[in-house]
């Protein structure tokens, strides 16, 4: 307890006091707090467990790079898993729960699991939970590891929002050379977006003291945000450069306080990345207790939020960044001890169980304190030059990976670039980006010394702390030759997980480099991936959630249906009545109407793709399995389109309008891969063919009159053409009226049963509803769903492609053989069909089967058994099952080996561990002949 | 996201572009040999690198010839079909 708020400086703003919860105790802050740092101010050393062996921990940064510290936020009715301390803003209200612990990270019931540590090394749970499979332990190990928790119960978080923005130059990075680079590029006349993933611009400026052109930073720096300002420089703060990717783009995550995070996808034509770089800290023994800190994250919460980490303070380091650090905690009122590597001193070890008490020196000095801030060096903040596939170069004075080369689009500047001291990185600035006046600094030079971890250091030292890593088990990655850094990486976990190792990959390379006589940059990184940070879900989906995601098409006659009481349904994309009334038992007695008298059926979503033109029929020739070019204006013929594998790709019925007009009517889920066949053949094998291709599905309605009954509703609904079987026969079609408000008549039909097909644009089809359905009902019909209509068709045998069709169905394997054997032309799949696999005779064919146990329908899905060897073996599935309409047994199909010849048998059927018997007969259970559809 | 340039819209971005498949797969006579035709179906020559391809632009539905290098990413402005080469 002895890290306390200062009475006096920071940019926190005294007046305006706050409070939230952490793990149910109440925590004081101020306006300007981050929440870490209203936690480390409230004197709570312990903020979190670890992630394996739930070790008490503390915060370690201030930034992305924080591996320790995350915690679950209730926000009222909303729950924010992982929300992240040091990045988030303190607010009023918010309660906090720490990860990895159960009931707080104070008092974890878990806690003994370190006890046990030395027997939980990495890959332990692979190595250990195998028998009978890892599958049973899985779920109470990921309970007690996992990071953070999903709540259900919560309230839907809002739709992210999202942005495209083009502009010259996105700087990434509003430090002193972010701020200076895009200054310049700005008054050069480029349009400049400059992004901070702090709450304010000025980076190490707003914690370090500096001297700008003269004057000090925090001067300058005021002066810089007032020329941004009218300068007209874009500039986003609490927004995260996470990505870059193809063809230039670089992507945004911008959190703000007044609605969800806002995702931008920025185009410039060249991104300046000023990322800075990240502090690292420093192999001793349990330099993972709360209280050990970086050094350069104390500085920044002394001087930001008039923090003081501590009062008797030990400061380790290897570099000349900590200078400032102990002048300023001494400034502070603390007691300060240097442990500086540059002049032989190393800490060994820290003291304490629950947090830091004391270090140990290698020469055996011991220090009691109660804060120990430590300085490993810098990492260059590299990330999105290494995802924009630059190389990385290693710099043997600066130890630190950074940019060999600039890359297409994208330039490195700053501490990013390994430029550490602030003169050196204002004076690069000229060169790399071109720019004539650039601010000069006064800063001392940067001075390091190599301090890595060493193999076999005694104690545990921590190499990864979010993922419980430590130098033993990188030692025990070594032994057993997960030598590259890839396997590194995945055999110990390190440098994965919400903080992508960006504290700790560096001394996991080198003890690999020390175990295996290699150097840094022959062990090499790992691959760098987007995102750099954590993005939330909502940021990525953008509005496009919920209905929007694929939204459903509605048929013109939509509310005609709701009005009756509709089950509305998805099906291929359209939303369409299933049957009429909530109950499905309406299905069959929709059926049984349509078989007694008339069904009225919305068959709008029915594929209408037009062909017009005096080359029609021929490209039509081409196109369909069947001849075309021979069918005479007003009729109709059923067909297939191929692939050119030869499998059924869809059927329907074609029709002729005219000489140079054709309505191919394909599936409704179909249309638009039969458009873009269409034109995809047209515009490849027939370029100079005079044809159009227009898709007039949506702009048209089609309703199905079905039945006994259907040429009387249609006489009744007041359409009075001639309907006689010889002014129309079956297979025809003629338009009925004239102008916008004319009637297509087709005389096709998937029942069965007498149909007409009535098509009208899409606009005039609820009056016209209307009409058929009061007519239907005088005739003792009504309307029926799509279900009813599959009912009717099952029993006449008509298929559905893609259900009672697979990949493998041919035209023949449908009982379909005469356009193979007769077609004068080439067509789409032709060859495909005289391949020895499409003339094997042991093909599976469609069939119909019958139940011939006494039980009901048969299970779509049953396979087909033959029993004669030692092993079952199928011999095809059914396809379709439905109970009967006019007839008074259940029917199905199936795709049955040689089924066509077997009709008469008997098979034995498999279905989830039941056999069942069923016969095998023709595909076509009522009216073989074709008299209903002139009943 | 990639930017494919389609020859008839300009610069779009990727996902209004459908692949169509590799140029210069042309479609055998119809009395080809199974070889050829097995070819034709299911033989393509995935290059790593330089890749002539052709896409499809779906909201002005025309299929163009595109260069495109599969390990760069880059892709030159598309070609209209009957365009040479």
């Amino acid at each position: 307890m002895t890290a306390r708020r200062l009475p006096e400086g920071g940019e926190v703003d005294r007046s305006r006091p706050l409070s939230f919860t952490f793990d149910g105790r109440p925590v004081q802050g101020f306006h300007g707090d981050t929440l870490a740092s209203a936690l480390l101010a409230s004197g709570e050393r312990v903020l979190g467990r670890s992630f394996k062996y739930r070790r008490p921990r503390g915060i370690w940064g201030a930034g992305t790079e924080e591996p320790n510290v995350y915690a679950d936020a209730t926000d009222g009715p909303r729950f924010h898993p992982n929300l992240r301390v040091t990045l988030e803003p303190a607010r009023d209200g918010l309660d906090l729960r720490s990860a990895n612990s159960s009931p707080s990270a104070r008092a974890d019931r878990l806690g003994f699991l370190d006890l046990f540590a030395r027997f939980l090394p990495s890959a332990f749970y692979y190595k250990t939970f195998f028998w009978p499979n890892w599958h049973v332990y899985e779920p109470a190990i990921r309970r007690m590891a996992g990071l953070g928790r999903i709540k259900p119960s919560s309230a839907p978080l809002p739709d992210g929002d999202q942005r495209n923005h083009h502009c010259d130059t996105v700087v990434v990075g509003a430090g002193p050379v972010g701020i200076a680079a895009a200054l310049g590029l700005s008054r050069s006349g480029e349009s400049v977006v400059l992004v901070d993933d702090g709450s304010r611009i000025g980076g190490s400026l707003l914690f370090r003291s500096a001297r700008i052109d003269g004057m000090p930073g925090a001067n300058w720096l005021a002066a810089a945000e007032a020329d941004l300002r009218q300068l007209g420089v874009t500039v986003l703060t609490r927004t995260t450069a996470f990505g870059i990717y193809d063809h230039g783009l670089i992507a945004l995550n911008q959190r703000r306080d007044d609605g969800p995070d806002r995702l931008w996808r920025v185009r410039p034509r060249r991104i300046v990345l000023a990322a800075g770089a990240v502090e690292r800290p420093l192999p001793f023994a349990a330099n993972d207790l709360p209280g050990v800190m970086s050094a350069e994250a104390a500085l920044g919460y002394l001087r930001r939020q008039a923090v003081l980490p501590g009062l008797r303070i030990v400061v380790a380091t290897n570099n000349s960044s900590t200078d400032e650090v102990a002048a300023a905690m001494t400034a502070a009122g603390a007691e300060v001890t240097v442990v500086d590597a540059r002049q032989g001193r190393r800490v060994a070890r820290a003291l304490g169980r629950r947090m830091v008490t004391g270090v140990v020196l290698e020469d055996g000095t011991r220090i009691p304190c109660d804060c120990v801030l430590v300085s490993g060096g810098f990492t260059a903040t590299v990330h999105l030059h290494a995802q924009a596939k630059g190389r990385l170069r290693w710099d043997d004075a600066r130890l630190s990976f950074v940019p060999e080369a600039p890359v297409a689009g994208l330039v490195t500047v700053g501490a990013a670039a390994g430029h550490f001291a602030l003169a050196e990185a204002l004076a690069a600035l000229p060169e790399t980006l071109g720019l004539p006046d650039v601010p000069v600094a006064d800063s001392a030079p940067y001075d390091i010394t190599p301090l890595w971890p060493r193999p076999g250091q005694p104690g545990r030292v921590w190499i990864d702390l979010q993922h419980d890593v430590t130098a033993k088990d990188v030692e025990l990655a070594a032994r057993e030759n997960m030598v590259s850094v890839e396997h590194l990486k995945r055999y110990t976990t390190l440098g994965m997980a919400t903080d992508q190792g960006k504290t700790s990959n560096l001394a996991g390379m080198a003890l690999m480099g020390a175990l295996t006589g290699r150097s840094i940059p022959e062990v090499g990184t790992t691959t760098y991936r987007p995102p750099f940070a954590p993005v939330p879900y909502t940021s990525l989906a953008g509005p496009r959630g919920g209905s929007r995601m694929n939204p459903v098409r509605r048929l013109a006659c939509e509310a005609r249906h709701r009005e009756i009481g509709a089950s509305l349904g998805d099906y291929g994309g359209w939303l369409r009545p299933a049957h009429y009334g909530s109950d499905d038992s309406a299905i069959l007695a929709e059926a049984k109407l349509a078989r007694a008298a008339v069904g009225l059926f919305d068959a709008s979503p029915l594929g209408k793709i037009e062909v017009i033109g005096p080359d029609a029929a021929a490209f039509l020739d081409f196109i369909h399995y069947n001849t075309v070019s021979t069918l005479k204006p007003g009729q109709c013929r059923y067909g297939f389109i191929l692939a050119e594998s030869g499998v059924v790709y869809d059927d329907g019925v074609l029709v002729r309008l005219d000489d140079h007009r054709f309505v191919v009517s394909c599936s409704s889920a179909h249309v638009a891969g039969v458009h873009g066949l269409l034109e995809e053949w047209r515009q490849d094998r027939f370029p100079a063919a005079r044809i159009a291709i227009h898709d007039a599905t949506a702009e048209t309605a089609t309703l199905t009159v079905s039945g006994p009954k259907a040429r009387a509703t249609l006489a009744a609904a007041g359409i009075d053409a001639d309907l006689s079987d010889t002014a129309f026969p079956h297979m025809t079609t003629r338009w009925h009226g004239s102008g916008e408000a004319a009637l297509r008549l087709t005389r096709v039909s998937f029942t069965g049963d007498r149909s007409y097909e009535v098509s009208v644009r899409q606009d005039l089809a609820p009056p016209l509803w209307d009409r058929l359905a009061a007519a239907a009902r005088a005739e003792g019909g009504g309307p029926i769903g799509i279900e009813a209509l599959m009912i009717l068709r099952a029993e006449k045998g008509f298929i559905v492609i893609g259900k009672d069709t697979d990949g493998m169905t041919r035209p023949m394997d449908l009982g379909v053989s005469g356009p193979m054997k007769a077609k004068k032309v080439d067509f789409l799949g032709r060859r495909s069909l005289f391949t020895d696999e499409a003339q094997r005779a042991d093909r599976n064919q469609l069939v119909g089967l019958l139940p011939a146990d006494g039980f009901g329908p048969l299970p779509v899905g049953a396979h087909g058994i033959d029993l004669s060897g030692t092993t079952p073996r199928s011999i095809g599935y059914i396809t379709s099952s439905h109970p009967g309409a006019a007839l008074d047994h259940p029917v199905a199909l199936g795709l049955i080996e040689r089924g066509a010849e077997r009709h008469g048998q008997e098979i034995t059927l498999h279905h989830l561990g039941q056999r069942r018997r069923a016969t095998l007969c023709p595909p076509c259970f009522l009216d073989p002949k074709g008299e209903r559809l002139h009943a | 996201m990639q930017i494919f340039s389609c020859p008839f819209c300009g610069p779009r971005p990727e996902p209004e572009f459908h692949f169509g498949g590799e140029l210069g797969n042309h479609r055998p006579a119809p009395d080809c040999s199974p070889e050829a035709w097995a070819q034709y179906l299911h033989f393509r020559t995935n290059p790593r690198g330089a890749a002539e391809e052709i896409w499809l632009h779906i909201p002005c539905g025309e299929l163009f010839k595109m260069h495109r290098d599969t390990v760069t990413m880059t892709a030159l402005p598309g070609r209209a079909l009957g365009d040479q080469p």
